[in-house]
């Protein structure tokens, strides 16, 4: 019987959640959905946060991965000002484009590489490891531009963060494709399988001849790359790179994505879609709340209501103890 | 090496890296080796040391916090809006730090009843805190009361010393921090149930209640922390103690205490504070260098003891 | 305190525990008397570990009674018993080793005021309770930094010094060399001359005629019996905890074909050894046969498998696949070169919980296969489609989540895991253990079927009846080294036994 009640898909909830505020964003306002075009491109209210959903949804694809193979990656956000602010310093510099994006990608595959190592080799606990990049990546972004907010004038990188293709806005467009091709390389590959059976059970993993240790070194590379796009992709819609606030609290944010999206945080089965719906209902709410006039900074105070429902929701601890309160209440 | 010396190797080792950092940086800077600059050094890190007191003991336990910084920031808007509208500061000041404890409380119990990650329960908890403090105000606010004044003003003439009220409170704190988690059942429980939870369930050891109250004091203290601040800047404001809470975490560490629990000690953490104040001291000092070397500086510090203690880790198995 | 009291220490009467769906222990009797130490035995699933839990508070019993001094208990924990006079000490040393010998020794009860701790108190009556065991430690040193024989010690003191009269040593003895135990013996016997009631568990039957004076014996949750040490001769012992009388044990069926030694070797170690695990082994497994391994718990038969599987690596010896030297450093490694190995431990090394039948089904062949040449999902469901059927796997559908399925369907899985990638040589760690009878019966037949299509199968079981009727080859393990080999129509359980017991000599014996 339990089989059957689990059979709901756990996207469910985020999408339930997604839509309940869609709703009542168009209580508020009965334009909220509208979309017009204008010079054959698309402008309203949903693409907006489309538009700045779409680097919390690249993080969050990468951080799904970290999270099913029961790691976590706290220094996203570093990783994402890092590499934007070597992009934009070469940029400025007046190197090529092409070498200004590789040299930034480049440096958050580097960071990933060094977190993978540290957790896939060395056993330091993830938490740990990733918490080093954190506090020095932040550093060496503003290193890199000598702690100076670095303007970008170049017009085909802002195409990376407000361009538009075919009258659709890249940057969403983007972090679609790539959860489209992350998703067909998983399922198509036995690579998600691999990275399942590694958050699952290790050592059963292990002992069935899986090389566990790459797969949870990897899973950090690719999160360091999604950080990396996603910090190119921050630069180019500000048309700067700022060290101290780009990718601030956006490790948290991309987390909590993933966690609402039915990713357990003990690793294991890791649902992709439901990271894609999180991060979406994640942006949702930072623009309902702003649109409501609350304060951007006030917004984590529903953010954190969210996730103690989530984690109270996914505790078996709590259930049983909600369970027997009543269980209690309907004999008395 | 007897193993007497191995196992004080951390705490040596940050001791001998403050030395050095203090003394060159004495030679290489006129005027700091002064006792200005080390009075200085303990006043102008009197919030983080507090927190770090504090986070020391979720360390302990083998867990983490991440709200701290936030709850800082609560308590520095909290008080000095409840002082600008006419509360006295002395009630405001305890209505802040029941607050925090409460807070404390409330992640504690949720993290030990339901175990519930730490990690995100406390990432609730700074996100609580932080948009609770920016629903008060977003401004920052001034404060001025005879007391806050007669507080900020007082210094405590030692010698040639003359320690103000925020250096006293960090090294209260600190001692207070010392006595409790060295020589009370209390603080070695803390380390016996970071050491391994199950042991120290069939040791008989109040686990449960111990690792709340660590949850409850490391708020109240981030609360006290949050005073302190409010007192300094003579404002509150809710954006302060942004980040705290890894500089917090990194002190911890690089005093020598394990991240995963069960083993350290309180004066590690003040000299994790010695050595991040050094730091920062000798960036202030020299115009050159920049503001993030300390963060570059701190985090290979955290890469370099973290691996420390890998080694020492794995030489102890080997030799089982 | 030297005179025999008059009622026993302890007595338990139809003690049982259930767990939801498993009776763990069911109506078990136990005596211990003062001045007395008493080994408790029993094979894997005994009961041994349940029992002591009952004892010490962990679990409540479900059914029966308690009474201890003459007093009818029930200790709700682990303190409540030490309270009572019952102290612990486990296998597994459940100290803290970052902290001090004098801590651990306290932890909880430190000498003070107030819940400050006295630490000049705390370390004098450290000292003065390690060196009433005859100890003169260094009370301030780290518990790690101690050998684990005196962190043992430094338990046992913790144990006695809450003013225990009975004491239970969970295999206290696991990892100590001989001059450790003959140490810790000697604290026993010391311990046992002043009236305390010693409840000794162990693999080790040198051991339990060495220093026990009276054994009782469980299997499968139950009661076997009560016996004088000096009254009951290894044999018996065995077959005791083993539950076959030598008689009773079905002789081998006539299908098994004599042992062939021509036929092609697979795998073959020479000296193959790892510090603490195996003394240097050599072992030959040939197509077309199983060989099986004997042994009581402890003697060193998993240790074996995880060496040829890779999972540990060996400090000395080598190992030949097909006549290649190979340097087995990882369990990818051994499916690579056609090993495969169904773990004893189901649950942390064999089943990934959460997924599915049909994943933990492709899990090893997807592996061998790598991440680019998918077994795709025809493959897969056709895979899963010819196990289910030809195993005989019990599940709704094979995307059913392999934590809802039963133990002996769980095993299952994992063998269709390992026969998918068409191995040439299977390891059977307690292929049956926790598995029901109907289930046990069609895991045999399929290790008959799989020597008949040409494997080689190394068979690792403490049922003597399983090796006797599997096996056309038996080698047995005692303390950790190779004691004696049979083959064909030699492999008797009586014969078996003698050797697995190390009762006398067979084929040359041991060192």
């Amino acid at each position: 019987m339990s089989v059957r009640k689990k059979s709901i898909s756990p996207v469910l909830w985020p999408l339930f959640g997604l839509i309940a505020l869609v709703v009542l964003n168009l209580v508020l306002n009965h334009g909220f959905l509208k979309i017009t075009i204008l010079d054959g491109r698309l402008y309203g209210l949903p693409i907006d946060i489309l538009n700045q959903g779409a680097r919390g949804l690249v993080l969050a694809l990468g951080m799904t991965l970290v999270i099913a193979t029961g790691g976590v990656d706290l220094s996203v956000g570093s990783i994402m000002a890092a590499a934007g602010a070597l992009a934009a310093v070469l940029i400025v510099k007046g190197c090529g484009l092409t070498l200004a994006l590789g040299a930034g990608i480049g440096l958050a595959i580097a960071a990933g590489g060094a977190n993978g190592l540290l957790v896939a080799r060395l056993g330091i606990q993830p938490i740990v490891a990733t918490l080093i990049l954190m506090v020095v990546g932040r550093g060496a972004a503003q290193l890199i531009t000598n702690g100076e907010v670095v303007l970008i004038n170049n017009p085909t990188f802002e195409f990376l963060g407000n361009g538009h293709f075919l009258g659709l806005p890249f940057a969403p467009l983007l972090a679609g494709g790539l959860f489209i091709a992350a998703h067909l390389f998983l399922r198509r590959t036995a690579a998600g399988l691999f990275i399942e059976a590694t958050g699952d059970n290790e050592q059963a993993a292990r002992f069935a001849g899986l090389a566990a240790a790459h797969v949870k070194g990897l899973v950090y590379v690719f999160c360091g790359l999604c950080a990396g796009l996603a910090g190119l992709m921050a630069a180019a819609n500000i048309r700067a790179a700022d060290s101290y606030r780009m990718g601030e609290n956006m490790e948290l944010d991309a987390i909590f994505a993933v966690v609402v999206g039915g990713t357990a945080l003990t690793g294991g089965r890791f649902l992709l879609l439901g990271a894609f719906v999180g991060a979406l209902l994640l942006q949702t709410l930072t623009t309902t709340m702003y649109n409501l006039g609350v304060p951007p900074a006030v917004a984590p105070v529903p953010k954190a209501v969210l996730i103690l429902v989530v984690c109270l929701l996914q505790s078996s601890h709590a259930r049983r103890w909600f369970g027997g309160l009543f269980k209690k209440g309907g004999v008395a | 090496m007897s193993p007497r010396f191995r196992q004080r190797i951390p705490l040596l080792a940050t001791a001998g890296i403050f030395l050095v950092l203090f003394i060159s940086a004495g030679l290489f800077y006129e005027g700091f080796l002064s006792v200005r600059v080390a009075v200085n050094l303990l006043a102008d890190n009197a919030v983080l040391g507090i927190v770090a007191t504090g986070m020391t003991l979720v360390i302990f336990t083998g867990g983490i916090d991440l709200s701290v910084g936030a709850v800082v920031g609560f308590t520095s808007i909290f008080t000095a809006t409840l002082i600008a509208r006419g509360v006295h500061p002395a009630l405001a000041a305890a209505a802040a730090l029941a607050i925090g404890a409460g807070l404390g409380a409330g992640m504690g119990v949720l993290i030990h009843a339901f175990r519930l990650p730490a990690f995100l329960i406390t990432l609730a908890g700074m996100f609580l805190a932080r948009g609770g403090a920016f629903w008060i105000s977003t401004e920052s606010t001034g404060i001025s009361h005879p007391l806050c004044n007669t507080l900020s003003g007082y210094e405590l003439v030692l010698g040639p010393a003359a320690l103000p009220t925020t250096a006293l409170v960090l090294l209260a704190t600190l001692i207070a921090g010392y006595v409790l988690a060295h020589h009370t059942r209390f603080g070695r429980n803390l380390l016996a149930l970071g050491g391994n939870e199950n042991s120290a369930l069939l040791m008989g050891l109040p686990v449960g209640t111990t690792k709340i109250a660590a949850y409850t004091l490391n708020s109240a203290l981030a609360a006290l922390a949050g005073l302190v601040a409010t007192l300094y800047t003579g404002s509150g404001n809710p954006s302060t103690g942004a980040g705290l809470e890894l500089d917090a975490i990194a002190v911890v560490v690089i005093g020598g205490t394990l991240l995963s629990g069960g083993r350290g000690h309180m004066v590690g953490s003040l000299l994790g504070l010695l050595v991040f104040g050094t730091i920062q001291t000798a960036l202030l000092f020299d115009g050159r260098l920049s503001s993030w070397w300390i963060r570059i500086v701190v985090g290979l510090l955290l890469l370099a003891f973290i691996l420390l203690q890998r080694v020492m880790l794995r030489g102890a198995a080997g030799r089982r | 305190m030297n005179e025999a009291s008059p009622g026993p220490l302890l007595q338990l009467r139809g003690v049982g525990k259930r767990f939801p769906g498993v009776i763990a222990l069911a109506g078990v009797d136990f005596t211990v008397r003062a001045a007395e130490i008493h080994a408790l035995l029993g094979e894997n699933g005994a009961g041994k570990s349940t029992l002591i839990k009952v004892l010490t508070g962990v679990y409540e019993a479900s059914e029966g009674e308690i009474s201890f001094e003459g007093r009818a208990v029930r200790p709700g924990s682990p303190k409540e018993a030490e309270e009572l006079g019952i102290s612990t000490v486990y296998q597994e040393v459940n100290l803290l080793p970052a902290l001090s010998v004098a801590e651990n020794l306290l932890l909880g009860r430190q000498p003070g005021l107030g819940g400050f701790i006295n630490w000049g108190a705390t370390k004098r009556h450290a000292r003065e309770a390690l060196l009433r065991l005859g100890l003169d430690l260094d009370v301030e040193a780290e518990l790690g930094t101690l050998s684990v024989a005196l962190q043992q010690m430094v338990a046992i003191a913790r144990a006695l010094d809450l003013n225990a009269r009975l004491l239970i040593l969970d295999e206290p003895t696991a990892s100590l060399d001989e001059h450790e135990v003959a140490e810790l013996f000697k604290v026993m016997r010391r311990l046992r001359d002043q009236g305390m009631g010693i409840v000794f568990v162990t693999h080790f039957l040198d051991q339990v005629y060495a220093v026990t004076d009276r054994i009782t014996v469980l299997r499968n949750g139950t009661l076997v019996g009560e016996y004088l040490t000096a009254d009951l001769p290894r044999l018996a012992l065995v077959s005791k905890m083993i539950g076959r009388e030598v008689n009773d044990i079905a002789g081998r069926s006539g299908e098994l074909p004599a042992p062939d030694d021509a036929a092609p070797v697979i795998i073959e170690s020479r000296g193959l050894t790892r510090r603490d695990a195996l003394h240097p082994l050599d072992l030959t497994l040939r197509r077309g046969e199983v060989t099986g391994l004997a042994g009581l718990l402890g003697s060193g038969r998993t240790e074996t498998a995880r060496l040829l599987f890779g999972i540990d690596q060996a400090d000395g010896g080598e190992l030949k696949v097909r006549g290649e030297a190979v340097r087995m450093a990882s369990a990818r490694e051994a499916v690579r070169l056609g090993l495969a190995f169904c773990s004893e431990d189901r649950k942390s090394e064999g089943i990934l919980p959460n997924l599915s039948v049909r994943e933990n089904l492709i899990l090893a062949l997807q592996g061998k296969q790598g991440i680019w040449k998918t077994v795709t999902r025809v493959e897969q469901e056709a895979l899963c489609a010819h196990y289910i059927a030809a195993l005989r796997i019990k599940t709704p559908d094979a995307e059913t989540p392999i934590k809802n399925l039963s133990g002996g369907n769980q095993q299952k899985v994992l063998l269709a895991r390992w026969l998918a990638t068409k191995p040439a040589l299977i390891i059977l760690d307690e292929p049956t253990r926790g598995i029901d009878i109907g289930a046990r019966a069609e895991i045999e037949a399929l290790i008959g079927r799989l020597r008949a299509d040409g494997l080689a199968v190394l068979l690792i079981s403490s049922e003597i009846e399983e090796i006797v009727r599997n096996s056309t080859r038996v080698v047995v393990l005692r303390e950790r080294r190779r004691t004696a080999d049979f083959q064909g129509h030699a492999i008797e359980p009586e014969a078996l036994m003698r050797a697995m017991a190390g009762a006398s000599p067979v084929n040359g014996g041991h060192s």
